[in-house]
């Protein structure tokens, strides 16, 4: 129930959505000042990456009611960043984005608290993800987005009628942006589409030939793809590129200019040369300023259901007046990542050709010559020969000792599906289940006798 | 979703040392495809796949070709695949490890084959790189050259064009450039 005696807090625009009541909010929305505090106390946010958007992000965030932050980012402050990035000031070009980051933002907003991480996202336990209510994404690689799409999809558990149990999904919000071009998105693993459902969205990337880089370039970026992926291997035979060291950089720059000049090309530039060796395009402040709000606030409506959220994916395009639209993509129900796959129950004897036999005859599968692969272990691979070799041992040992004893976890299994003239190749993911290895419960009832 | 939350610490608090340990390796959705992709291989005999890191490191590999016809005949050539975690989005990097007197492969192993590049599409697959490079072999061609000499050499004069490759594949100079055996 809305409370309208509650104390004013200094965010009034915040009370105003939090304290009443209203017709668009989402499901379980409850108004009061009990959901203000809880906001502060409960409510734990990652910001992943501090760069021109995670800046914002934070500063959004922190006064948006979040009082737990955390921000974890592998890179150093650098002069280039300092026109956007504006929690950074001169002097602190070479320190960590995240640690500086989080002071700033500490030092204007009392009540905050950040905890900065300086280091690799991969670098961090699985575990470490899984403490954060939602996870707000600022980053620049689909690498980068596909690794902690997996991770929070990881969390994510299905009941047995293949529905998404609330309590393990690990919501994500992300967003983009490239020049005057953005997107933000809304990700809840199981209910719409990760990120992986949706790769294709991605662009893929410009590559010109090799032999019209060694033979007939046309263009600047010809010329520096040519110093940068041919003269680069034949000067330092050995040594790999290394796009952030800058010595690095200021060869592969001169050579793009002789190769230039060679055939009458103009426009090699320093700064053109580090847009094409490490694909940059230039940053715009406003945009990540716009991308950065609309995260923060769908990061509001998730956690606290004063609104309904992003339905799912905005995209804003202002490079000529403004466009802005919002599309609803749906997830793929066969997601390897996100999707809840297929339910195996199994007798912790079965042994993995056994098990290989078993998904032949599965009516939702029907797969024959199956490869089985478990948390990047491959238990048995039909081919090529050296592989099948190698994997043959396992065959005849029980797939729950394979498994490690777990008693349910995800394994993949490619293989060819369906029967006669509809055959084809596909991958699929399994639920396996053993039955009758439930350690804890075991323990609790021998400790409870 | 706050109500979730605020249940979910609890239930945190509580249960801080119970349970296993939580999965330590992430498979990649890169690393999944490529499985497949791997189990299906349908190589032809000349050629060879073999995995230096072991059967849990598909993500590096190497593939030895050895023509049965064509000026390469008899000869040995290494690649290296080096796959990315966003694969198929990515295409595989692939370099030659023996030195060759080719056309489209210049000294340092780069290879241009156009589906490693510019028409590298996520339906593609490892099959089709690995027939992709076989091909390099039995039909070299001098329209994209990579060593330019090589490839004026093939066009000009074949028949010197095979004593050269002859040469080279023997372990001997060709001009400038000596070249290791791998007959």
């Amino acid at each position: 129930m809305a409370d309208t005696t509650a104390q004013p807090s200094r965010s009034r625009d915040l009370d105003k959505l939090l304290l009443r009541p209203g017709h668009l909010v989402g499901p379980n929305f409850e108004p009061g000042p009990e959901l203000r505090d809880d906001l502060k106390e409960y409510a734990k946010v990652l910001v992943v990456g501090a760069g021109g958007l995670g800046c914002e992000l934070l500063k959004d965030l922190a006064l948006s009611g979040f009082r737990n932050l955390e921000v974890i980012d592998m890179d150093r402050i650098e002069v280039s960043n300092l026109n956007r990035q504006f929690l950074f000031r001169f002097e602190d070009v070479g320190k960590p984005k995240a640690e500086v980051a989080a002071k700033r933002v500490m030092d204007r907003i009392s009540g905050v608290n950040i905890v900065p991480h300086f280091c690799r996202i991969e670098d961090k336990e699985l575990e470490f993800y899984n403490d954060f209510s939602i996870i707000v994404l600022g980053l620049d690689s689909i690498e980068a987005r596909s690794y902690i799409n997996a991770v929070a999809c990881s969390f994510l558990e299905y009941d047995s009628d293949d529905n998404p149990r609330e309590e393990t999904i690990k919501p994500m919000v992300d967003g983009g942006t490239e020049g005057f071009k953005g997107h933000a998105r809304i990700i809840m693993p199981g209910v719409t589409p990760c990120f992986e459902c949706t790769i294709w969205l991605f662009p893929p990337q410009v590559k010109f030939p090799l032999c019209t880089l060694a033979e007939t370039p046309r263009t600047a970026a010809h010329c520096i793809e040519y110093a940068h992926l041919i003269k680069w291997d034949e000067a330092h035979s050995g040594k790999s590129f290394d796009p952030d060291n800058p010595e690095h950089m200021q060869w592969v720059y001169s050579e793009a200019v002789k190769r230039a000049e060679l055939f009458g090309i103009l426009g090699v530039t320093y700064s053109l040369t580090q847009g094409v060796v490490k694909n940059i395009i230039p940053a715009i402040a406003s945009t990540n300023a716009i991308i950065s709000a609309a995260c923060a606030l769908e990061t509001l409506k998730i956690v606290s259901a004063c609104s309904k959220t992003l339905s799912n994916y905005l995209t804003y395009n202002g490079v000529e007046g403004l466009h802005t639209k919002v599309t609803e993509f749906v997830k793929d129900k066969d997601c390897l990542v996100c999707g809840p796959g297929i339910l195996i129950e199994l007798d912790t004897s079965v042994t993995l050709k056994k098990f290989i036999d078993l998904l032949e005859d599965h009516p939702k599968l029907l797969l024959s010559r199956a490869s089985v692969t478990h948390r990047g272990k491959n238990l048995y691979m039909q081919g090529p020969p050296v592989l099948e070799e190698m994997t043959r041992s396992n065959l005849d040992m029980p797939l729950c000792d394979l498994m490690d004893k777990i008693p349910k976890d995800i394994v993949h299994v490619t293989g060819i599906a369906g029967k006669g003239d509809k055959k084809q190749s596909c991958l699929r993911k399994l639920r396996v289940v053993f039955k009758g290895i439930d350690g804890v419960t075991d323990m609790d009832t021998a400790g409870g006798a | 979703m706050i109500k979730l939350f605020k249940v979910k610490e609890k239930q945190r608090e509580q249960a801080e040392n119970a349970n296993g340990k939580p999965p330590v390796k992430k498979q990649s959705a890169g690393e999944l495809r490529l499985h497949k992709d791997i189990s299906e291989l349908n190589l032809p005999k000349t050629c060879n796949i073999s995995f230096p890191n072991g059967k849990d490191d598909l993500m590096n590999f190497e593939v030895t070709i050895r023509p049965d016809e064509g000026y390469y005949l008899g000869g040995m050539f290494l690649f290296s695949f080096q796959i990315s975690p966003i694969y198929p989005h990515e295409a595989p990097k692939v370099k030659c490890k023996t030195k060759i007197y080719h056309p489209n492969i210049d000294l340092e192993g780069n290879v241009c084959l156009n589906i490693l590049r510019e028409d590298w599409k996520p339906v593609l697959n490892i099959n089709t790189i690995i027939y992709g490079l076989y091909h390099l072999f039995t039909e070299p061609n001098h329209e994209d050259p990579l060593n330019h000499d090589a490839a004026a050499v093939l066009r000009d004069n074949p028949k010197l064009f095979e004593s050269n490759v002859r040469r080279a594949m023997a372990g001997g100079y060709v001009g400038q450039t000596f070249f290791t055996r791998c007959i």
